[in-house]
């Protein structure tokens, strides 16, 4: 099964989220894209070239985007609103809530650049609070796909879902690693078995922690591994599942340990089965200009970070 | 002119339910509803063509959005006479269990709203996104948005306005309540608008003045707003008002932004103001 977790290229899950909308584009004439002058960014081009009267340029306005999104919607159409997470999520964080989430609006928000793997641009664009922000919405949706083919499959799963939705996808070019056909809203996607600890991740981080099992499993430490790709709703019982087989759990996610995936996670095991936790995500701190790996790598999201945190959640386990 | 003594009728029974409704809350905004009860009538009981068997979709109908949302109770007493849910609803505004919302949505499922407002600056957004699905659908009926003028302060405003110039949505009539005060107090002194004429002209409008209280002018400028869709502009109707309009100790003045009349006031509003089709 590790085995199979392989790549043989590297694609940005923003090519993923492109795809998806060229597909969509040509079988969903109700779907209608919206861009807040990063079309190049978002890989929408071709969408755009294909649906020129279904595309709506708004220029450098995203709260004016989202009001338009939750009009549309209103009228029946479904509209993706594309730009940067950190644009698609805290800069019109009020427009979501009143104009989308509040008046439950089908608007799907599509978010690239998420997270520290942005890169060179550095904390002003590298949002790691997005996750938090959106999931306290009631009624939002909250993807976060690992890889090309989970966004391309993501992108097209949202437009059937009726309710508002938050898609997060990054910018740099990532394994492509994840098996075609395995997308469904909701469900978590164990990825290898094993009973001494659990590691969830989810998006980017899902790569990371693949690699992690490996050596973890080299080193005769047997790994149950799920990829949460929907952080709300969340899969609880696939969490508690395999908490229960294990006794304890790894959560890896490239955003503010605050108020993301791992909070969610504490949340389900302090209620229903308490049991060690342990986080790998940024420790209440903002990012910085770097190389995605360099990043990764100083704020404590490498594969390395994930290998130590289960081997502590194992090592707490025992007391 | 018999249909304008129809609607004056009708709008004096609109400022009693304002007044009654905001009174029985104890709270809510009386002045900006005042203001708009004119227009407002003449819109649902005239102007436009919409359907109180409600469609969110609101295909094949001239559709109202309200942008400054705190206005509620004018719209809540044109829609229920109207005919979208019973006037004695109107007794829940601002209660508990209400699908009258003390600003209004679309959470509790009251017919006649389409989205929630309140926070402001967010209406018009929404209004051009309806107009651009109508043009791509090939509906022909007209948008229409109603704002503040205290509303214009937001900056989202501007960006909508850039944009429905920009994307010519010429289906969309944009109607700016200009009674010059707010909150805390005239706009001047707050924060001052400027020559609001130039600013949208300049911004690419077609504008149009209208006096926000001579029934027959509103008739007359809706038409020559209506005649100037579909030619590449969007429309942008200057509403001059006062606020607090039909009780003279209301009138003109901040102070009723966000008051309600006690009881000694409502008995005094009440008696200034005719009961024409019959209290809820």
């Amino acid at each position: 099964m590790l085995d199979k977790l392989t790549y043989k290229e590297k694609k940005a899950t923003r090519d993923g989220f492109g795809a998806g909308m060229t597909q969509l584009g040509r079988r969903n004439k109700k779907v209608v894209a919206l861009c807040a002058d990063l079309i190049g960014s978002l890989k929408i081009q071709t969408f755009i070239d294909e649906n020129p009267e279904r595309f709506f340029q708004v220029g450098i306005a995203e709260a004016n985007m989202i009001g338009i999104a939750a009009g549309l919607a209103t009228a029946g159409k479904i509209p993706y609103t594309t730009t940067f997470a950190n644009f698609a999520t805290g800069r019109v964080y009020d427009q979501i809530r009143q104009s989308v989430a509040y008046s439950h609006k089908n608007v799907k928000i599509c978010a690239s650049h998420a997270g520290l793997t942005l890169g060179e641009d550095g904390a002003t664009h590298q949002i790691l609070e997005d996750i938090g922000l959106m999931k306290m919405l009631p009624g939002m949706t909250v993807i976060n796909p690992a890889d090309y083919n989970q966004t391309k499959e993501a992108t097209i799963a949202i437009a059937k879902h009726v309710g508002p939705v938050y898609l997060r996808f990054g910018r740099p070019g990532w394994p492509v690693f994840m098996p075609k056909g395995t997308f469904v809203i909701g469900k978590a996607l164990k990825l290898h078995s094993g009973k001494d600890v659990t590691i969830i991740a989810t998006g980017h981080m899902v790569w990371q922690a693949v690699e992690a099992t490996k050596e973890l499993e080299k080193n005769g430490v047997s790994v149950d591994l799920i990829n949460i790709h929907t952080i709300k709703p969340l899969d609880e019982s696939a969490i508690l599942r395999s908490v229960k087989k294990t006794g304890c759990c790894v959560v890896a996610e490239e955003h503010q340990m605050y108020g993301g995936l791992g909070e969610s996670v504490a949340g389900v095991l302090a209620k229903r089965y308490p049991a060690p936790l342990e986080q790998v995500a940024v420790k209440d701190s903002f990012g910085e200009s770097g190389k995605p790996d360099q990043l990764l790598k100083k704020y404590g999201l490498s594969p390395k970070n994930i290998y130590k945190s289960a081997m502590k959640a194992i090592e707490r386990k025992k007391k | 002119m018999a249909t304008v003594s129809k609607l004056q009728k009708i709008a004096s029974q609109v400022r009693r339910d304002i007044i009654r409704q905001t009174a029985d809350a104890s709270s809510g905004h009386p002045g900006g509803s005042l203001g708009c009860a004119d227009l407002l009538t003449a819109l649902y009981f005239k102007v436009m063509k919409h359907d109180p068997k409600f469609k969110m979709n609101g295909k094949n109908e001239d559709m109202f959005f309200l942008s400054n949302g705190h206005i509620s109770p004018v719209w809540y007493s044109v829609l229920a006479r109207s005919g979208y849910f019973k006037v004695s609803e109107l007794a829940t505004f601002r209660k508990i269990n209400s699908r009258l919302q003390g600003h209004p949505a679309t959470h509790e499922g009251l017919p006649g709203i389409r989205i929630a407002s309140g926070s402001l600056g967010q209406g018009m957004s929404a209004a051009i996104g309806v107009a651009l699905a109508k043009k791509l659908d090939g509906d022909k009926r007209t948008v229409y948005c109603l704002t503040g003028d205290g509303e214009l302060q937001e900056g989202q405003v501007w960006e909508a306005m850039m944009f429905a110039a920009h994307h010519k949505v010429d289906n969309l009539i944009t109607i700016v309540d200009y009674n010059g005060q707010q909150i805390d107090g005239p706009t001047k002194k707050v924060m001052s608008l400027g020559n609001l004429e130039a600013k949208w002209k300049a911004f690419g409008w077609k504008v149009i003045k209208m006096d926000g209280h001579n029934m027959t002018e509103i008739l007359k400028k809706l038409d020559v707003a209506k005649n100037s869709l579909g030619k590449k502009k969007p429309v942008c109707i200057l509403m001059t008002t006062s606020m607090g309009r039909g009780v003279d100790f209301m009138e003109g003045t901040h102070k009723w932004h966000g008051k309600a009349t006690n009881k000694e006031q409502t008995a005094n509003a009440l008696s200034q103001l005719k009961e024409t089709l019959g209290d809820y």
